[in-house]
């Protein structure tokens, strides 16, 4: 069993101070709400806690040690979905999927990514480059890549934007999967999800 | 190694996806260095004498434009800060994309460039020297712009800034390459200046990784 803590974090942005002393830990199977108003600081605390920012203050636990976000083991662990969730608009939503996975080192068979793929409702458009994909199914790309990877930490930037009530139910059932295997995430959002936060941090009060 | 193997296959089947993209600076290249003639006149000991420079020069300009999109489309599409998350070093998958743009820019030009030569009437051991220093040179000129690009990536008139960036670093590149030709096409020999770019090359190899890496950590933060 594994927990993540996050212990006094702060961070500025130029001049501008986001947050600071922020402490959370967050143990398997639970879920971190991340909230706040627009520019408090949700996306700089995610990618501070992916190893993306570096942080003013404060440090990052894992197991009660203190992590490296340059640590190639903790990356491996960690999935983040940004705002831009990485899809290469010349590129199939097949093969987004597969150099995704890939990246990640996470190996599949075809039949698991067409398997996923239908599941978050792409089998018919799996062919098509993701430029004529609309946003809201760009985003079930990434949905597709937290179906097939493993990584037991979830770092999810508004993974609802975009998404239809179909897609908001689909992620949610995602997130459920994934929180009874054992997985852990920290979701900045501002909608209500439906396994109800264990946890919530709001920034910027 | 991994890591260097998905970003070259990935880059390369997306230039695969858009040819006209990576055609575009080759035939840019073979323009420019065919206006020259026209231009100058078919005087054909000036032709001959200004031809290794010119054509050079051409690789340097078409090396240049086609840098923008080397790493900064993933870093609009968020595919950079992925890559940057991956448990593969930095290094290796940085290397991968070098590669793959030099596939698909420097390799073509080193391979056209005796066909230009032959508009400049250069004799076949000049030709052969001009490409070899090419084939030194340009992957010099995607490692330096690797660099180059990853110190703009965010920056406001991050084109032009790339261009005054990278322009004086290519500078060695173009002296002792042109150098090796004309020393080729005077009588004398090529070989000090092709181990020079040879030199360059290694020790570019080496020094430009980490600090592009360094850089795109800068441009994530």
């Amino acid at each position: 069993m594994s927990a993540l803590e996050v212990r006094g974090l702060a961070c500025a942005r130029g001049d501008v101070r986001l947050f600071r002393d922020v402490s959370f830990a967050a143990v398997p199977g639970e879920w971190i709400a991340l909230t706040g108003a627009n520019g408090s600081g949700k996306t700089t605390l995610l990618r501070c806690v992916a190893g993306l920012v570096r942080p003013e203050a404060g440090e990052l636990l894992w197991d009660g040690r203190p992590a490296h976000a340059r640590d190639a083991p903790l990356r491996e662990r960690a999935i983040f979905v940004g705002h831009a969730p990485g899809v290469k608009d010349d590129l199939t939503a097949g093969e987004n999927l597969r150099d995704a996975l890939t990246l990640r080192g996470v190996v599949c068979g075809a039949n698991a990514m067409d398997e996923a793929l239908a599941h978050v409702g792409l089998s018919t458009r799996r062919r098509l480059a993701a430029r004529r994909l609309s946003a809201g199914q760009r985003r079930r790309i990434a949905l597709a890549r937290l179906w097939l990877d493993p990584a037991p930490v979830w770092l999810l930037d508004e993974p609802l934007a975009a998404l239809d009530a179909g897609g908001e139910k689909l992620f949610t059932a995602l997130l459920e999967r994934h929180l009874a295997r054992g997985g852990l995430a920290i979701i900045a959002t501002h909608h209500a999800l439906v396994p109800g936060a264990d946890r919530e941090v709001r920034l910027g009060s | 190694m991994k890591g260097f193997r998905w970003a070259y296959a990935r880059d390369l089947r997306l230039a695969w996806r858009h040819p006209g993209e990576s055609l575009l600076v080759v035939v840019f290249f073979a323009i420019v260095a065919s206006l020259f003639p026209l231009g100058v006149g078919a005087e054909p000991q000036v032709l001959a004498r200004i031809g290794p420079g010119v054509i050079w020069v051409c690789a340097l300009l078409a090396a240049l434009l086609s840098l923008p999109s080397m790493l900064f489309a993933d870093y609009l599409d968020g595919s950079l800060e992925q890559m940057a998350l991956s448990p593969y070093p930095m290094a290796s998958w940085l290397a991968g994309k070098v590669a793959a743009h030099w596939t698909v820019t420097g390799l073509p030009l080193t391979l056209l460039s005796p066909l230009l030569g032959l508009e400049y009437g250069l004799e076949t051991d000049t030709e052969a020297v001009l490409a070899a220093g090419l084939l030194l040179g340009t992957p010099m000129l995607s490692l330096l712009g690797a660099a180059c690009s990853a110190l703009t990536l965010g920056a406001r008139g991050a084109g032009t800034l790339l261009a005054l960036l990278a322009l004086p670093l290519f500078v060695p590149v173009l002296i002792f390459g042109a150098g090796a030709a004309e020393a080729q096409a005077s009588g004398l020999s090529p070989q000090a200046a092709l181990s020079l770019l040879g030199a360059g090359l290694i020790f570019a190899g080496l020094a430009v990784p980490p600090a592009a890496c360094e850089a795109i950590r800068i441009a994530l933060d």
